[in-house]
């Protein structure tokens, strides 16, 4: 198993989860990212001689954490910066001696992913901007991964990381998790996200890339995840997000693997999508015949539908 | 890619867990992590082989034997018993790896196996019978309600 898969897949496991606590601290999820990048790179670098550490996690933290202590300290003065956030840090309730010693996997961070995830779902930010940067912030692909699922050039793809991350910070928008109303539409606009990421792969309009299978099983993952996350003061966001998963799983039960065991392409097969899609259809109002919850039911079927007439 | 991890050791008493109350708890916390990550499809652990099964089908050598033997648990002449299994999604077998060693073992051999895709048959098995198993799936799907 060679360094760069080991770091690889370190990083798939970390980088949310790191990005999302380094965002917390610095308020600005492309400097977040942008530090956390500096580990990776630092670990790239270091690891190959030194071999892995036994906590990765916590090594690239701690690289991450350097650096922007460094940075702030050159950039505007250390002693005035970490004053300002740790007013910050005071206003919402935090009591914190050193705001730098709040980056850490502590019971924090599943809130911080959410709120990341919020983040780079925000209104704000195009939908395919929204997309991406899911993709690469909470999925932890690589902007080249990101391209080659969406059938653009790195730099086209590169370009649009930017402007979103670049909007996000013109617009001030808040490393937070909405709350009262808001959280149900902006929930509703975070599952769109990923059933745009699921469509992507499923649909296959352009190009038979095999990445795109990739994107279904990504798209999977992150269902899940917003379901594990979700505010448990609101379970129908939970319930939206299993609801979301059940309909992603019937359509990708439908799709055979693309990859090969050694993870080779195998050209897609004519599929008659028509035909799928009446089946999806037909089991998926059974499946929300389950549902007791009316509202929940509505939900499920309209997403049948959206998934009958959209792909 | 989906992946098996199979959780191999020696039997150990169920009279005997309220001594390691703290694997447990260690255990739960990694399993929690592995949801919020929504790298968890499934996972189990297995009660005692004393409550277990074992069949042992007839060979085309094995001359007589009609059908397959029936053996009541436990399985004392195997050191090594599965205790317990997961089903995970990953992006490679690596991420796999990197997850399991965060585990909170203590003395088991952990095995990862990638589980078969249909595209593994492909070839090898006629398609009609790939097809077939493919409609099972799908319905297996919406039967179990995940």
């Amino acid at each position: 198993m060679t360094v760069e898969r080991t770091v690889e897949a370190v990083w798939r496991i970390e980088s949310a989860r790191l990005i999302a606590a380094l965002a917390r601290v610095t308020g600005d999820v492309g400097l977040a990212e942008d530090l956390a990048q500096d580990a990776l790179v630092a670990a790239l670098d270091r690891w190959p001689s030194s071999s892995v550490p036994d906590n990765p996690g916590a090594w690239l933290t701690a690289v991450a954490r350097r650096r922007y202590v460094d940075g702030v300290r050159r950039q505007v003065g250390f002693e005035r910066r970490v004053a300002e956030i740790g007013r910050e840090l005071a206003v919402t309730g935090n009591q914190a001696e050193n705001p730098m010693d709040e980056i850490e996997f502590d019971e924090h961070v599943e809130d911080d992913v959410l709120r990341l995830i919020f983040t780079a779902c925000h209104p704000v930010l195009p939908r395919d901007g929204r997309v991406a940067l899911t993709l690469k912030l909470v999925g932890g692909l690589s902007t080249e991964q990101i391209a080659r699922s969406f059938l653009v050039t790195v730099p086209t793809m590169a370009a649009r990381i930017t402007r979103a991350k670049k909007s996000l910070r013109e617009a001030r928008v808040a490393f937070e998790v909405p709350v009262g109303a808001e959280l149900a539409v902006r929930f509703a606009d975070v599952l769109e996200v990923v059933y745009l990421i699921f469509n992507e792969g499923y649909a296959a309009t352009s190009g038979e890339s095999w990445y795109r299978a990739d994107l279904c099983e990504e798209a999977m993952r992150l269902g899940r995840m917003l379901a594990a996350l979700a505010p448990a003061n609101e379970p129908a966001n939970a319930s939206e997000a299993y609801g979301l998963v059940a309909l992603m799983e019937i359509q990708a039960s439908r799709i055979p693997a693309r990859t090969g065991p050694d993870g080779s392409p195998i050209t897609l097969l004519d599929q008659d999508r028509s035909r799928w899609n009446r089946l999806a259809r037909a089991e998926f109002e059974r499946a929300a015949a389950r549902t007791a919850n009316e509202t929940e039911r509505a939900h499920l079927l309209r997403r049948a539908a959206a998934c009958v007439s959209g792909s | 890619m989906r992946v098996m991890v199979l959780v191999i050791g020696e039997e150990r008493d169920p009279s005997e867990y309220g001594e390691h109350v703290d694997e447990f708890e260690a255990m739960g916390k990694f399993n929690e992590e592995l949801v919020k990550a929504g790298v968890i499809l499934a996972g189990e652990g297995l009660a005692p082989t004393s409550q277990g099964k074992r069949l042992v089908f007839p060979g085309p050598g094995d001359a007589g034997a009609a059908g397959a033997r029936v053996l009541d648990g436990p399985f004392t002449e195997a050191k090594e018993i599965v205790g317990g299994f997961w089903i995970w999604q990953v992006s490679s077998m690596e991420e796999a790896v990197e997850w399991l060693k965060r585990a909170p073992f203590r003395g088991q051999t952990v095995d990862l196996r990638r589980i078969m895709e249909p595209a593994d048959l492909e070839g090898q098995v006629p398609q009609e019978v790939i097809d077939a198993e493919a409609r099972l799936r799908a319905q297996v799907t919406v039967a179990d309600g995940s």
